[in-house]
């Protein structure tokens, strides 16, 4: 069966060249980076040329990065990092702002960190996922140590104001931390105009393998190690270096910085044509978090009357691959947290359907797309008393 | 492979046997073995396992580590997509953990407050498998709905109705929880496993290899841990915010006198003796429950006896609603040896049942189920004519 992926938020596949790079350091070159000898400095060459080019997609300097073993690790480092810092000092009951729209990794790290006796301020969004300043200003006490606020949704794609939102911190003296694994590689980011303190990045979201991921950690920012060991990467995350897999995130966001502008437009007109020709031909479709700033990939859609579970079984028995919410342990599809925070009724956070476009999409995956969900949706709807009902009121 | 001459000797149905079917898939030894069946006959097989109970709910009901070898525990999901990878089909895993919980969880524990005793597993199947389970399995193309169970379907030519026999294997029969699906549902279902025995149905499991095949049989109530459902009432009534209050209620015997006191009627049901002691040295048992007063009635098991009960919420399965009363044999609890008894209509959902010899202990709650009486040239008790609640 022919398969099209519209699921590249999710992850993405490993980048031919990526493997290529990282092929040697899986036997030929297997050296310890932290070892003195040929075989030790081969590696550790590798390890520093991909912590130059981590640090070059994000405008840091590459002593400011950590490589970690992905998103949910490096989000677990800034946020436990950081309160964990200030426990003894001034701010002995630590606060930390973040927003209810984060991904798991935050969230619950910060719901961890409420049993613990810090507290935490959650901001709402409005109806397209974007958090209010102004809120944030408010949110903001003398006992303030974080604000942790993802860059772009996972399910949305929205773009919070990074930029604005660094001002505020700075002006407030309080650590700045995003999440920026959905971003990384889509849109510009630069950790100088955001005046970003932490930042997290995944490398399976960005062509690279799974398993990898860095912590951007502005000099000067303290910041408690997580695990304890060994003196790799100056004792901050220690662990002998995934080496292959660091110069693999190397590689992917070398690529990644230079394919970057070229991607997003063509990926951004695909994304377009998708939304319209869905919003066209599956009547009473609507666009989630239309009006902010989005990634160029990410579409999330209602399709009113349809469980988005059923479509998205029925699509991949089809071929296609999307997404709905966040699937739990079993497999199964939990309501979005995010959905309903943008103010969706349970009904509709249930019938949308998130389509995340990558390098590999082609006009023939949007073609595909949008013949075959609009056949799926008219199924579902036919078997769906509610809607049927809906319509029959309609009449 | 080569599964030898039972798979062969299966009655195929003559209708749209070639399109995609869906299995509902617990992870348990019978329905992996529905998937393989379907399979060797040629059919395309896609699994699905619902999601019904978080089993992380209601923590004080948690023994010390992970919910395991209970239904919608991870393991019963994993078992499921082990069977789905070895014999190399789609599987997917669908929450319906709220319309588990509305239509099975607060009905159950709403019925026994109530002084009544439910049977869940009869609203899962009417409400949740053959309602949106199967809508599902209907919307991502599938034509019909298989599962483990053990009974029987088949269209009458000459009625135009779709009847629902007694498995072939008595011990295993399961058609006493079925009674409430309409025709449209038995059209669009299967029940592979019917004319089989468990044993045919281990072999057949071994012999295809299925990762579950030494599995053993789940007999609690899937959402209720250690089969203490007391225990359970208690903790989702403290959840929805209603605490249950303790040692309220009287326990008085027949004549009106109260010879006792007890925690809430939801402990009881027809017909028990456990913790009622003896009067004058013979064993007492519940007779009635009056939610009303907080009161239980008990008696001696002569007084449990009863010939006559109605029902409501009736369906009538392989007859169209009869119009007259009929001679059947009528079971009233699932471990119930079916008696024969007149059955009269008294509207279309609604009957008076009169057993020919008193039966002991018909407690409302449960379901009255309508066979084929034993002359009806039928074979033994085979097809379900109605079921109906005890009221």
């Amino acid at each position: 069966m022919n398969r099209v992926y519209l699921d590249y938020n999710a992850t993405t596949p490993v980048e031919p060249e990526v493997l290529d790079a990282m092929l040697p350091y899986f036997s030929g070159e297997f050296g310890n980076a932290s070892s003195i000898h040929t075989f030790g400095q081969k590696a550790r060459a590798a390890v520093e040329t991909a912590r130059e080019q981590v640090a070059a997609l994000i405008g840091a300097r590459p002593q400011e990065i950590f490589f970690t073993s992905g998103g949910t690790e490096s989000d677990n480092h800034a946020i436990f990092g950081i309160v964990g810092s200030s426990a003894n000092g001034p701010k002995s009951r630590p606060h930390v702002i973040t927003s209810f729209v984060e991904h798991e990794a935050v969230l619950n790290a910060c719901q961890a960190l409420e049993k613990q006796g810090v507290d935490v301020t959650y901001l709402h969004v409005d109806q397209d996922g974007l958090i209010d300043l102004e809120d944030l200003r408010g949110a903001i006490r003398q006992e303030t140590v974080l604000i942790t606020i993802m860059h772009a949704n996972n399910e949305l794609g929205t773009v919070q104001p990074l930029e604005e939102i660094g001002r505020i911190a700075k002006e407030a003296d309080v650590y700045f931390h995003t999440d920026a694994v959905q971003s990384a590689g889509k849109i510009p980011i630069d950790v100088n105009p955001f005046q970003l303190d932490l930042l997290s990045l995944s490398g399976h979201k960005l062509y690279a393998p799974k398993g990898i991921g860095a912590l951007y950690v502005r000099g000067g920012t303290r910041l408690k190690q997580l695990l304890y060991g060994g003196h790799h990467q100056r004792g901050m995350r220690p662990g002998t270096e995934n080496v292959a897999g660091i110069v693999g995130l190397g590689k992917a966001a070398e690529i990644a910085r230079q394919s970057l502008a070229h991607d997003s437009k063509r990926l951004s007109a695909l994304r377009d044509q998708l939304e319209h020709g869905m919003l066209h031909r599956v009547p009473h479709s609507r666009i989630n978090g239309a009006r902010a700033p989005r990634t160029p990939n990410t579409a999330n859609l209602v399709f009113p009357g349809v469980e988005g579970e059923a479509l998205l079984i029925a699509l991949d028995l089809k071929g296609l691959a999307c997404s709905t919410g966040a699937a739990c342990s079993s497999g199964a599809v939990e309501p979005s947290h995010v959905l309903t925070a943008i103010g969706l009724p349970a009904e509709e956070a249930r019938a949308s359907l998130r389509f995340s476009l990558g390098r590999h999409t082609t006009q023939a995956d949007i073609d595909f797309a949008l013949q075959v969900v609009p056949a799926a949706v008219a199924q579902l709807r036919q078997l769906s008393p509610t809607y049927q009902k809906e319509a029959a009121a309609r009449r | 492979m080569n599964a030898g001459t039972q798979f062969d000797a299966l009655p195929e149905r003559a209708e749209t046997q070639r399109g995609l079917v869906a299995v509902a898939m617990s992870g348990g030894v019978d329905s992996s073995t529905v998937a393989a069946l379907l399979q060797q006959q040629g059919r395309a097989v896609v699994g699905l396992t619902m999601q019904l109970w978080n089993q992380r709910r209601l923590p004080e009901l948690q023994g010390d580590g992970p919910a395991q070898h209970r239904c919608c525990s991870l393991d019963d999901v994993y078992d499921a997509k082990a069977v789905a990878r070895h014999l190399n089909f789609p599987h997917y895993v669908v929450n319906f953990e709220e319309q588990f919980e509305s239509r099975v969880v607060r009905p159950f524990v709403d019925q026994y407050l109530a002084g009544r005793t439910p049977i869940a597993c009869t609203n899962c199947n009417t409400d949740v498998k053959f309602e949106p389970l199967l809508r599902m399995a209907r919307q991502i193309g599938a034509e019909r709905l298989a599962t483990g169970h053990y009974a029987r379907i088949r269209e009458n030519g000459e009625t135009g109705r779709w009847e629902l026999l007694r498995a072939c294997d008595d011990s295993k029969d399961q058609s006493y929880f079925l009674w409430g699906l309409t025709q449209e549902q038995l059209s669009r279902s299967e029940f592979p496993l019917g004319e089989l025995t468990k044993d045919e149905v281990r072999a057949l499991a071994r012999r295809v290899n299925l990762p579950v095949a030494e599995k053993p049989d789940s007999m609690e109530l899937c959402f209720v841990p250690n089969g203490n459902y007391v225990q359970f009432i208690h903790a989702y009534s403290s959840e929805r915010g209603k605490p249950l209050k303790d040692g309220e209620g009287e326990i008085v015997n027949e004549d009106g006198e109260i010879i006792g006191r007890h925690n809430g009627v939801h402990n009881f049901t027809i017909g028990q003796r456990k913790g009622l002691g003896f009067a004058a040295g013979k064993p007492l048992y519940v007779l009635s429950i009056d939610p009303q007063n907080n009161r239980v009635v008990v008696g001696e098991d002569d007084a449990l006896r009863r010939q006559t009960f109605e029902v409501d919420g009736a369906n009538w399965v392989s007859i169209a609603p009869p119009t007259a009363a009929f001679r059947a044999t009528v079971k009233i609890r699932h471990k119930h040896e079916p008696a024969p008894a007149l059955v009269e209509p008294l509207g279309e959902t609604h009957a008076r049942i009169t057993f020919d010899a008193p039966q002991r202990a018909i407690t409302p709650g449960q379901a009255a189920v309508f066979y084929d009486a034993d002359d009806s040239g039928e074979g033994k008790n085979s097809r379900i004519l109605a079921g109906a609640w005890i009221r």
